[in-house]
């Protein structure tokens, strides 16, 4: 089988699209690259779904972590601290046998115990735990003279926050929530390790690598393979959350610009 | 355990439930509680060490020395972290061998790698095929110890190199004035000095080590997930004499609950050793401790 036929059969079989078996021998590097490329669609699926939904949830967060009410404070103080407080990978299995008990009562839980939507939940509430947490750190270092001048201007709730509170939040927590970006991309690598079944082996990016790993009892490739993907996306990343850190210091004059400064540091 | 466990069909609810908890394979369950603590013991100090020889190779004026220093803390960052776990392991295991092999067997000709096998003499497999379960057992720890200890090293390496930067200059620099040599203002005013400025790195690493142990699991340890998830399965009447359902759920709620424990504590006690760490540093923390103690 040439290259060129691998990639036909095998880029997209990790939604199910293509040849059905994967190959059994003679695993060529071709297949490898090609296979653990077709995972990382599942990586970039979980990774942007979860950030994109937790960043509302982490605003929401991290705005009742910084309320006066206690109602409001001590369930979202709670949330970060669980979530936060324990390994994600612990959280993935109990997460997906919860739901696993709750199908056998309701038929709704249904889709709750597969990888795109249980799994998904589980990344959802953890990156708003950690991020929430980011975002609160932000919160608490607005210069108290912005919020100020736009009690001064006669602004208040709503269009305070939206207007003023908000992009200043964002601007103070960006370098940081960047990182956890990254961090959430790869902890994307947990899912089909923790419970949640690769079903028809459709799987991520690790979870393919380790298939090749076990087949050919060479790690020496594969892994490789999949760090070269995973050093990629880490790129691409922190080149559009560059972008969007340059949109929120436009107003600054360039020496008082926040730097991205990037601190790899994983595993939750 | 007890004496009226003999008979668990007949037990009330909470009669029942404390022989369940009591059994043989239970008392397996919490002593994996052990290896997690015993991990998080040996690893830490180990990763310590191989962090603190990682900086200071990384800070050599040798620059090939600098570059094996840096690369070490480069290439651990920015690959996800349970694709290391997975691969060290295989790693570690291979390298091992292939060293034996090529020390004990050096008559072999046969290609070591051979298709999809990984084939070395049988006087160096490690451990020895003849070796008992328990040797087995021990080998397969160490291994997850030293990927823990590497990974983590690198981590480690990176918080103290920056650490070691941030000491002020001046310090460094009224050492050599009092005719210090080079090592001396290393070990008497730099190493001293650049804990305060690491403790937050290194306990933040240290939580982030606490929730790393139950990756365990995935290098082929009986850990707290391996027996959660043994113990928590459904059990037929016809296999043991506590049948139950599905209780996976409740045991991974165990170790939750376990985990927040840990790293609660470690908080608590990290906060301690840190305002411990600041008492007279020329730091803001410090300053604010000089200001609030009385005169």
């Amino acid at each position: 089988m040439s290259c060129l036929e691998t990639i036909q059969s095998y880029s997209l079989r990790s939604i199910g699209i293509g040849e059905r078996l994967l190959p059994r021998s003679d695993f060529t590097l071709c297949e490898q690259v090609v296979l653990i490329g077709s995972g990382m669609i599942w990586n970039v699926y979980f990774g942007l779904m979860a950030l994109t939904t937790g960043f509302f949830l982490a605003t929401a967060i991290a705005l009742g972590k910084g309320s006066a009410n206690p109602w409001l404070r001590k369930p979202a103080e709670w949330f970060i601290f669980l979530f936060r407080g324990s390994p994600l990978f612990i959280q993935f299995f109990f997460a997906y046998f919860l739901f696993l008990n709750l199908k056998g009562a309701y038929p709704f839980f249904d889709p709750f115990t597969a990888a795109w939507l249980g799994a998904l939940i589980v990344l959802f509430l953890n990156t708003g735990a950690y991020s929430a947490q980011i975002f609160y750190g932000a919160l608490q270092s607005i210069p108290k003279g912005e919020v100020e001048a736009a009690d001064a201007y006669g602004l208040s709730g709503w269009s305070r926050f939206r207007r003023i509170v908000w992009p200043t939040m964002l601007r103070l927590a960006w370098p940081a929530y960047t990182n956890e970006a990254i961090f959430l991309f790869h902890a994307t690598t947990l899912v089909y390790f923790s419970g949640f079944p690769a079903w028809q082996q459709r799987g991520d990016a690790l979870y393919y690598a380790s298939y090749f790993a076990d087949k050919t009892f060479n790690p020496f490739v594969p892994y490789p393979i999949l760090a070269g993907y995973f050093i990629l996306l880490t790129l691409v990343i922190i080149g559009l959350f560059g972008l969007v850190n340059r949109r929120l210091n436009r107003h600054l004059p360039a020496n008082a610009r926040s730097k991205m400064k990037l601190r790899l540091n994983l595993i939750r | 355990m007890f004496s009226y466990c003999s008979d668990p069909d007949t037990l009330e609810r909470l009669w029942w439930l404390s022989c369940y908890l009591t059994t043989g394979v239970h008392f397996s369950f919490y002593l994996s509680f052990l290896k997690v603590i015993g991990i998080l013991a040996v690893t830490a100090p180990v990763a310590l060490a191989f962090g603190f020889a990682g900086a200071m190779s990384a800070r050599s004026q040798i620059l090939p020395v600098s570059w094996l220093g840096k690369a070490y803390i480069a290439i651990v960052r920015g690959v996800p972290d349970i694709a290391f776990f997975l691969f060290f392991v295989i790693a570690l295991d291979q390298g091992f061998e292939w060293l034996r092999h090529q020390a004990l067997c050096p008559d072999w000709t046969d290609p070591i790698r051979q298709g999809n096998d990984f084939l070395v003499c049988p006087q160096a497999k490690l451990p020895l095929g003849t070796a008992p379960q328990a040797v087995h057992q021990a080998y397969a720890f160490a291994l997850a110890v030293m990927t823990f200890a590497l990974v983590f090293g690198a981590f480690v390496a990176n918080v103290i190199f920056g650490a070691m930067r941030a000491v002020p200059k001046a310090q460094l620099e009224t050492a050599e004035a009092y005719g210090m040599s080079p090592r001396q203002t290393f070990w008497r005013i730099l190493v001293p000095q650049m804990w305060v400025y690491a403790l937050p790195g290194l306990s933040n690493l240290w939580q982030v080590l606490i929730k790393a142990t139950p990756l365990l699991f995935l290098l082929g340890i009986e850990d707290v997930v391996y027996w959660a998830r043994e113990l928590g399965g459904t059990k037929t009447a016809r296999f043991t004499a506590y049948p139950h359902g599905d209780w996976r759920m409740w045991y991974f709620l165990a170790l939750l609950v376990f985990y927040l424990f840990m790293t609660w504590g470690s908080e608590k006690v990290l906060s301690r050793i840190m305002a411990r760490l600041t008492r007279g540093q020329a730091t803001t923390g410090g300053e604010a401790q000089r200001k609030g103690a009385p005169a």
